[in-house]
């Protein structure tokens, strides 16, 4: 966090802090609570910001590089805010071989985004999987929990314009 | 016809299971008429679960609701034509069902007594409708796979009826922990997950231990591509994993189990949870489990994308809650797992047979198989075969059963190629070998391993170099990073075979491949590295003229390679200007409506010239 710069967390995160610590008391006593702690931090803010980490690496009494250490191992967890609808595209055997990798570069030109990062709009992340067990479809995208599957190039605009589309309407009735 | 909830409750003995399981058999919820739609998670995401829906408010508009239910059930197999609709009475297999074919096979089918033709599953151009009678059925031999398609794996009942948790009774009470070690032993299960470990001796090391506290874990994360065995048995049969940690906790003497399923897998962990929760009320989890004495508990430890965690000592480190970085054995886990205490890690497939073999006794269970694998083994088909899905064979059935017979062959109408088995760790099968046994021994003498189950066809548009790019990138993005000869080691092919595939190898790096993969290969500490280099070793043998083809021609013979692929313009080439348009190098040149072509030089291969051609008049090759 640069200086100047208010929280990362906005008021809404305000909430969700008092939120985790619920969450991180109901924990406590439990052997191997790290994990389970962080992936409730995960899908409570849709990342793990700086506020949580500091929270749950006192709650916990677990040193702050072993946290940090921990969210940088695993796939899962991600210091950075993602888009609203996380696209993976499902780089296993099955999917590579029926041509997932067209798939993923057709991606990255309709989103001008690589591998990680996140639309200007906030709309999109782009990421890649290894396998979603859904070989029997292949190729598969998954976004959010959604299942796209005998995905083709050429289909990758139909699939993210239906997103665009339901964001649109949202974004109408909340106004 | 019975009450049973009478009998849907805490479960104080043996003698009330059995009531249980009497009281359900005669229930007429059991004994209706049904629709069974698969709720395997290919099915859920071709739209099943709308199906299902449409199936129960039409059977209402039509009167039917009493007499015939809908019934959620585990995977059935063929995820490739689903959503999947089987009628009970008939066994009538109905494929690619939609929503608004359901009217059609109420009306016409269930009332009517006349088969929707139209959704039949064709078999070489003869419309088969009984289940039973399909190519893809009849040619498996489903035994740990009994249940999935049969009960809905969300409720206990279904699974107390055909027989669930009669083995957990059978050994609490008839059987000492020894015992059933033996009849482990004796029906010669080896590791499903990968390693072929037989299962009754790593139980047995265990069970020597006299440590007060030892632990269970099931091996749910299934990290392998391509591989999909465990995420249907713990969404379509939950409680047969259950029932043999249950069993295996009480041959080790352990009271407390873990499950650690992969964080992509939700709507496992989701089932899973039903199942505990439900076991829990009826008295299988908990203390003092149908009267005798025996305590045990279960919980979900979810993992969180890691694939080197589903190496058994990553497992473990990671459910301590640290990174999930592998451990030098030994000592083994047996002797000091998790939290130091001793500790049995087996595969869910593992899990799965041990009801099976508790039942029907180990003797019997061993009729199955070869002489030194004993059982069935399940596997993940997919790729290039005409029906991909989940098959269960007997082990030592033959590649070209599985590839012909059940997968019907190879969709694309090309010549099959090679099947990868094994994943990362695994080898390639090339057609030379299509008759080889699967089964542990005859896998690793061609190069390959039996692995979890995960088997990819592929046809002649593979590029085997490729393949091999593809594995060491897979590797190499999860490695824990931990050892030097994994880390870096791994690293260094991919350089070499990345150079191959970019048409600047020399025939001097096959050499130097070799070289590098035997000392990954010895001087890894894992699993992961240890095996790691297999991919590349396989290809090398069974495809070395296509490395070389790529060094000393630069060709790709697949035309996979990008480097090595020549994009060009036809003469059908109207002058449409739409390729000229997306290149985003401008690369190609040509007035309008003339015929336009591609400068090789400035091409970056990148396809879209290809893909935005409305009149295939860009070809690669």
């Amino acid at each position: 966090m640069s200086k100047g710069e208010k929280c990362s967390c906005g008021d809404d995160e305000k909430g969700l802090l008092e939120r985790l610590e619920e969450i991180i008391v109901s924990f406590k006593n439990k052997p191997g609570a790290l994990i389970p702690v962080l992936q409730a931090t995960q899908s409570l803010f849709g990342y793990v910001p700086q506020e949580a980490i500091l929270k749950i690496s006192e709650m916990l009494n677990e040193p702050l590089h072993k946290v940090h250490g921990v969210i940088t191992f695993y796939s899962f967890f991600s210091l950075k805010p993602r888009g609203k609808y996380l696209i993976r595209v499902c780089l296993g055997t099955a999917c590579y071989v029926q041509g997932a990798n067209e798939i993923l570069t057709a991606l990255k030109q309709q989103l001008s985004i690589e591998i990680g990062e996140t639309t200007t709009d906030k709309l999109f992340t782009l990421d890649v999987g290894r396998c979603f067990g859904a070989c029997g479809l292949a190729p598969i995208i998954m976004v959010n929990d959604d299942v796209h599957q005998f995905v083709k190039p050429s289909g990758v605009k139909k699939i993210l314009g239906a997103y665009k589309k339901h964001k649109a309407v949202n974004q109408e009735e909340e106004t | 016809m019975m009450d049973i909830n009478k009998h849907m409750h805490f479960v104080k003995n043996s003698a009330e299971l059995d009531a249980l399981r009497n009281a359900l058999l005669k229930s007429k919820e059991y004994n209706s008429e049904k629709v069974f739609v698969c709720a395997g998670g290919g099915c859920i995401a071709s739209g099943s679960m709308k199906v299902k829906d449409a199936f129960i408010s039409q059977l209402a508009t039509n009167g039917l609701g009493e007499k015939l239910s809908v019934m959620e059930t585990g995977c059935l197999g063929p995820c490739a034509v689903g959503p999947i609709v089987v009628i009970g009475k008939d066994d009538t297999f109905y494929q690619k069902v939609r929503v608004q074919d359901v009217k059609d096979i109420v009306e016409k089918h269930l009332m009517g007594g006349k088969v929707v033709e139209n959704l039949l599953h064709p078999v070489e151009e003869i419309k088969v409708s009984k289940k039973s009678e399909l190519p893809f059925f009849k040619n498996q031999d489903k035994q740990v796979l009994r249940n999935c398609g049969k009960i809905d794996p969300t409720k206990i009942a279904d699974y107390i009826a055909v027989g669930g948790y009669q083995a957990l009774s059978k050994v609490l009470s008839t059987m000492t922990g020894e015992q059933v070690v033996q009849e482990v032993s004796i029906s010669g299960l080896r590791g499903r997950g990968g390693a072929g470990f037989p299962t009754g001796t790593k139980w047995g090391f265990a069970r020597k231990s006299q440590d007060e506290t030892k632990y269970i874990l099931c091996n749910a994360d299934e990290g392998d591509p391509g591989a999909f065995m465990d995420r249907s048995i713990l969404e379509g049969d939950p409680h047969s994993i259950i029932e043999g940690m249950i069993i295996g906790a009480f041959a080790i003497g352990s009271s407390q189990g873990y499950v650690y399923v992969r964080a992509e897998y939700p709507l496992a962990v989701e089932r899973l949870q039903i199942a505990i929760d439900q076991a829990r009320t009826f008295g299988l989890i908990g203390p003092n489990i149908l009267g005798t004495g025996f305590n045990f508990d279960l919980e979900i430890r979810k993992g969180s994308g890691a694939f080197v965690c589903g190496e058994e000592t990553a497992l473990i480190t990671s459910i301590e809650g640290n990174r999930g970085e592998p451990r030098p054995r030994p000592p083994f886990p047996a002797v000091k797992g998790l939290w130091n205490k001793p500790t049995v890690l087996n595969n869910v497939e593992t899990f799965s047979n041990i009801p099976l073999l508790i039942n029907e006794g180990g003797a019997q269970y061993a009729e199955k198989g070869t002489e030194k694998s004993k059982g069935t083994k399940i596997f993940a088909l997919a790729g290039t075969v005409k029906i991909s899905g989940l098959v269960e064979v007997a082990v030592g059935t033959p590649l070209r059963k599985l590839v012909y017979d059940i997968g019907g062959g190879i969709s694309s109408g090309k010549k099959y190629k090679a099947a990868q088995i094994g994943g990362p760790s695994g080898g390639c099968i090339p057609a030379e070998h299509l008759d080889v046994p699967l089964d542990y021994e005859a896998l690793n003498k061609l190069g390959a391993i039996m692995g979890s189950g995960g088997l990819i066809v592929m046809d002649e548009s593979s590029c085997m170099v490729d393949v091999a790019r593809f594995f060491l990138e897979f590797v190499q993005d999860e490695s824990c990073g931990k050892c030097v000869p994994c880390r870096e080691g791994i690293v260094r092919m991919k350089q070499i075979v990345d150079r191959i595939c970019d048409g600047k190898g020399e025939m001097k790096d096959l050499d130097e491949l070799e070289a590098l993969a035997k000392t990954v290969t010895h001087a890894s500490l894992c699993g992961l590295g240890q095996t790691a280099p297999n991919p590349v070793l396989s290809t090398l043998r069974h495809f070395r003229e296509e490395y070389i083809e790529h060094i000393s021609d630069k060709k790709c013979r697949t035309a996979v390679c990008k480097e090595l692929i020549v994009f060009k313009i036809l003469d059908v080439c109207n002058g449409c200007q739409a390729c000229k348009k997306v290149c985003p190098v401008h690369a190609i040149h040509g007035e309008k409506k003339l015929h336009h072509t591609i400068d090789e030089a400035e091409c970056i291969r990148c396809g879209l010239c290809l893909s935005t051609c409305k009149f295939d008049a860009i070809v690669k090759y």
